[in-house]
């Protein structure tokens, strides 16, 4: 039996990046997912690769409570309710303590990390319902350690993996489980076509010599959303080839 | 049988009860072959009767000692092939204060938990290099934070989760991981002998988050995913499986 057989989905910022590889890697693995995003992206190559009896693609604003739920109800409609949630959507924005604009540092704020709050009670109730369910916050080494030159981001990421805490002994009781995924730097195209300086960490400067690639932090992600991590909540599952272990 | 585990040959410390035999029928589940040693036999024959000689076998051995490790590394090699995976899972964990335990028992329980685990991983570190591997050390939620009555054993898991680290930047290069399980209270004859006493060193399951403890099953999960390719990019760090224990 594959390790998330019968299982529902809902992934954010399904569309680029790891939640292209989240998407693929839990539908392969036996889930039907919902996947939705600000915009399309890769969304509908991948309707074409997977197939609508295993995959939806929705438009929707993860700062948006209004769009969580709709995004819910579709997916309750479509698949049935969710067991899995991933949250995954997020954005980088390079700045600093002194010079970080207001604006900027609350846009962070709130795709990151309002953004995951906002899911994690869209899910909750349906999730209670049915019995449990498991909730993967996709967090960071930014949310272990700290960056120069990241400081949105680093608040935004400590914030989720604190709120993880929180809302692993809240929800508890009801079956629910939540935790991390803190990758290190991985391959993906955010990475690759950056052009500002800063954005990612030469691939030398990890003790495994390389960036991840994004299959190996979807891994993580299956392993945390299927029931042989039922002991598992609270708690962080760092991915970052020896990063923070130095 | 699953897959995930297809060519994976391993050695699990302590194999023979409790959550070793959980780990060795975990990963022979998934198609590894297991070598599980322990100092006494235990579960080791009933282990290989139930999953069969060509999947799993036992031998005696103390992981203490430097020569013992070697004759289970020679003695996986002559059975099944090089080892590709390490589960350093045997160790002890007697309750004793600070102010009132002797120096002879803080030394064993350093001695098999912290020691043999560092024996364990230089021993297989030649047969790791060849193709790669993974190196799996149980560690402890007693590796986060501390317990009344667990001096020693505190101690020693604090110690693991430092020597995988460290090992961890320094096998990378050779493609070897090492990683720590740890796990919270899981019902195992270990903490059946203490839930018989009134330690301060174990909470009543009910007042857990999860109002329950572990089972053997949901610690031996997380080693199968380490011990996979699947955590191919997880090195240096801890699998806590504690139903949120230390989220408090």
């Amino acid at each position: 039996m594959s390790l998330v057989e019968g299982k529902v989905a809902i992934v954010s910022g399904a569309g680029s990046g790891m939640g292209v590889t989240h998407v693929r890697a839990l539908a392969t693995k036996g889930a039907r997912v919902v996947g939705f995003d600000v915009t399309p992206g890769e969304g509908p190559r991948l309707l074409e690769e997977l197939g609508d009896d295993r995959v939806r693609f929705l438009q929707g604003d993860v700062t948006s409570a209004a769009d969580w739920a709709r995004v819910v109800v579709e997916c309750e409609s479509r698949f049935g309710v969710p067991s899995i949630l991933v949250n995954n959507a997020g954005i980088f924005r390079p700045n600093r303590v002194d010079s970080a604009t207001e604006a900027d540092y609350r846009k962070v704020i709130d795709i990151n990390q309002i953004g995951t709050f906002l899911g994690m009670q869209a899910v909750v109730d349906p999730m209670r319902e049915n019995g449990g369910g498991s909730i993967v916050n996709i967090c960071s080494t930014s949310g272990l350690v700290a960056f120069t030159d990241n400081f949105a981001y680093v608040a935004s990421k400590w914030a989720v993996r604190g709120m993880t805490r929180a809302a692993a002994l809240e929800l508890a009781a009801d079956g629910i489980r939540v935790n991390t995924v803190c990758p290190g730097e991985t391959d993906t195209p955010l990475i690759r076509n950056s052009d500002v300086p800063g954005t990612a960490l030469p691939a030398e400067t990890f003790p495994l010599g390389r960036w991840a690639r994004p299959e190996e932090i979807s891994a993580a992600v299956v392993f945390l959303a299927s029931d042989d991590s039922s002991y598992m909540t609270g708690s962080d599952v760092v991915v970052d080839g020896a990063y923070t272990a130095a | 049988m699953g897959a995930r585990l297809d060519g994976k040959i391993a050695i699990v410390s302590g194999g023979a009860r409790g959550m070793g035999s959980s780990h060795a029928r975990a990963l022979v589940a998934e198609g590894a072959q297991v070598v599980g040693f322990d100092i006494n036999e235990g579960e080791g024959p009933a282990l290989v009767d139930e999953l069969g000689s060509n999947r799993f076998a036992f031998l005696r051995g103390d992981v203490t000692k430097a020569e013992d490790w070697d004759n289970v590394v020679a003695g996986c090699h002559e059975r099944f092939g090089a080892p590709n995976v390490l589960v350093n899972n045997a160790g002890v964990s007697p309750l004793h204060t600070l102010a009132d335990v002797s120096e002879a028992d803080y030394r064993k329980v350093i001695d098999i938990n912290q020691v043999g685990t560092f024996l364990g991983m230089r021993a297989l570190v030649p047969s790791l290099k060849e193709g790669g591997g993974s190196i799996v050390n149980i560690a402890s939620t007693a590796a986060y934070v501390g317990f009344t009555e667990l001096i020693s054993y505190t101690a020693s898991k604090w110690a693991v989760r430092g020597m995988t680290r460290a090992a961890a930047l320094e096998l990378a290069e050779h493609g070897i991981r090492v990683n720590t399980v740890c796990p919270g209270d899981t019902d195992t004859p270990m903490i059946r002998a203490f839930a018989g006493t009134d330690t301060g060193a174990l909470p009543p399951a009910e007042e857990l988050p999860m109002g329950r403890w572990a089972r053997p099953e949901e610690i031996s999960s997380a080693v199968v995913f380490l011990a996979s390719d699947e955590s191919s990019y997880i090195s240096g760090s801890d699998i806590v499986v504690d139903g949120a224990y230390t989220a408090q």
